[in-house]
């Protein structure tokens, strides 16, 4: 019998560390199918964070940098100005890169240096055991917020999209979230148009990914998907911010 | 190529060319933005990247993720910014990354000022960032060395896949000399299939590769730290690098000093020439490794009464040389941390009663 589906070229055949209900893998293997489809494996250069992510290069099968915590888009500037040619994506957790990183994420966006980012935005810090990340959303309990976000304290949660799309240098900026097939479908596309707009040399591009830690957030992974789509969509819409048509 | 009229800073940018450097990253400050200035302008000319970077954290960054996919590269910045850079440069030592960065060092601690010093000296031979690792560090005295150690700095960082400093200071910098570049480029063989994330396409290789610095486990992050400390111990071997001046016949006191003041130093010895008292010196030229047995074998000679260390802060150099010493003689240290280079008189001052 013909095989109809099998694992993309651009994963390994490593288990994940994942816990049960984290979305890390499934943004994983699109990102490698998008890579596989595109065919650029070959010149492919990824960029791991500080995070539950750190060896996110274990499943792949391309080169692969560990950058410092935060520091991932300075990394894939410095790649992609001296190797315009090679393809390069940084893959960053909340608190890489909107809290330490925020700096370089916001300036390789304003330049429109022409990597993609992948933006997992789970709410937490979920590597060192859950604490508050500038996205926990407004009450939210956290090891670092036991009553909850207080937002007249610690201020709002940060929209990154939204924050990045403001800039006025043309870029591709998306949101989508990885909890349900429907979903997914939409995360996929919306990371092969980043890809797509990075191989045509157009702009900058990030793909913000709505996604789950229910070890961090003490839910079942079926509560934490039912939450997500409750609490984080509401806050995160999904769609694309920003073209730059 | 003849001699040429060049300021320090635009020298180094120039000798970074020379070298077959092509990609520059830096964020300005005072004493050394000239070399940013003068390659804005010159990296377009040769088709090379110049970027100024958000911040010397973010430059750090570009540095290691050039060098990681095997370009030469190279930054300058001056203290407060090689501060920021110390995160990167732990992370670029551990990755086994060659960049060569310079430090135009000016005052501190702290903001401090904009005139000379060489109060980062520990910053560069001890660490400043964490962890066990050491940097290729070079110390010139001049516009002319601060050239050479450039052109240098590219293949001794390749050959360790470590990363190199120069150690210059702001008077280096900003001062006018005639320099003459070397024409001919030292070079080693290139490794960089074997670890640069290039692209897999672009190697002959079909596995990929990682460049990375975390070990989980205890045994690789030993066995890797023991790598690192054989490849440092490798330098001690084979690259450390010093003048001598006035040794050859006996001498009361030796001085030990580096950089700009090594060159005050030179003049006090020939005035006490002229007064009759002899006066050893060693410069050296590499901070790290550390010139450690030629200066015990410099205070060992009969009628060397003392060591003094003579340095632009208030004494961090005069620490290796007590260990070089190694209790042959007293050691003496004079210094001064506040931008003004000492004068031959006020060093002959320090050094005579050390000879009675
Ligand atoms: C400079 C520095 N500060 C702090 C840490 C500790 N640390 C490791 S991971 C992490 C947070 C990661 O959270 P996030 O980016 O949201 O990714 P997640 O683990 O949730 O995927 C922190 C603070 C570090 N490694 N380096």
């Amino acid at each position: 019998m013909a095989k109809t589906f099998k694992k993309t070229a651009a994963l390994s055949d490593q288990h994940t560390h994942y816990c049960p209900g984290c979305t890390h893998g499934v943004i994983h293997r699109l990102v490698a199918e998008v890579i596989d489809e595109l065919d650029v494996r070959g010149r492919a250069v990824g960029i791991a964070p500080v995070g539950c992510a750190v060896l996110a290069y274990n499943y792949f099968t391309f080169d692969f940098q560990e950058a410092a915590h935060g520091r991932a888009p300075a990394v894939a500037t410095g790649i992609k100005r001296v190797r315009p040619d090679l393809i390069v994506f940084t893959y960053q957790g909340d608190g890489d890169l909107a809290s330490i990183g925020m700096g370089e994420i916001i300036h390789s966006a304003n330049r429109g240096e022409k990597f993609t980012s992948i933006f997992v935005n789970n709410t937490v810090y979920g590597m060192t055991g859950g604490q508050m990340a500038p996205t926990t959303l407004s009450d939210q309990r956290t090891t670092t917020s036991p009553s909850g976000r207080d937002v007249a304290d610690v201020g709002m949660p940060i929209k990154v999209a939204e924050l990045i799309s403001a800039l006025e240098t043309p870029a591709y900026i998306a949101r989508q979230s990885a909890i349900k097939p429907k979903y997914i479908v939409r995360a996929k596309k919306a990371i092969k148009k980043a890809f797509q707009y990075q191989l045509e040399n157009r702009c900058f591009s990030l793909v913000e990914i709505v996604s789950t830690c229910p070890t961090n957030w003490g839910m079942t992974p079926i509560e934490a998907v039912k939450w997500t789509e409750e609490s984080m969509h509401a806050y995160y819409p999904l769609g694309e911010i920003k073209t730059p048509e | 190529m003849g001699k040429v009229l060049m300021k320090g800073n635009e020298a180094i940018g120039e000798a970074a060319i020379k070298a077959g450097c092509f990609n520059y990253f830096a964020y300005p400050i005072t004493p050394q933005s000239e070399v940013a200035e003068y390659l804005s302008r010159r990296m377009p000319e040769v088709g090379g990247v110049f970027l100024q970077g958000e911040s010397e954290v973010a430059v750090g960054y570009m540095l290691f993720g050039a060098a990681g996919c095997g370009a030469r590269v190279f930054t300058t910045s001056s203290s407060p910014g090689i501060s920021l850079m110390s995160e990167a440069l732990s992370y670029i030592s551990s990755a086994q990354l060659p960049a060569v960065f310079v430090n135009i060092v000016r005052g501190g601690p702290g903001l401090g000022g904009i005139l000379p010093s060489q109060a980062d000296y520990f910053q560069a031979t001890k660490g400043g960032g964490h962890g066990d690792y050491r940097l290729l560090v070079l110390a010139p005295d001049g516009v002319q060395e601060a050239v050479e150690m450039v052109m240098m700095a590219f293949p001794l960082a390749e050959k360790y896949r470590n990363p190199v400093m120069i150690l210059g200071d702001g008077l280096i910098g900003q001062m006018m000399e005639p320099v003459e570049f070397p024409d001919h480029l030292i070079s080693e063989p290139s490794n960089k299939d074997d670890w640069a994330t290039s692209g897999m396409d672009t190697r002959n290789r079909k596995d990929r590769n990682l460049v990375k610095s975390l070990f989980l486990n205890a045994e690789l992050l030993e066995e890797h730290n023991r790598f690192l400390k054989a490849k440092y111990d490798r330098m001690k071997q084979e690259e450390i690098r010093y003048e001598s001046y006035n040794t050859d016949g006996d001498y009361k006191v030796l001085i030990v000093s580096y950089g700009i003041i090594s060159r005050v130093c030179r003049t006090a010895i020939d005035m006490f020439k002229t007064e009759g008292l002899e006066v050893g010196m060693i410069r050296p030229q590499t901070l790290f490794p550390f010139p450690e047995n030629a200066i015990k074998e410099a205070v060992s000679k009969s009628g060397c009464k003392a060591a003094i260390s003579i340095e632009l802060s208030m004494g961090q150099m005069v620490e290796d040389v007590e260990r070089s010493v190694q209790g042959v003689c007293p050691v003496h240290w004079y210094g001064k941390a506040g931008g003004d280079v000492p004068t031959p008189e006020e060093i002959m001052g320090v050094v005579k009663p050390l000879s009675k």
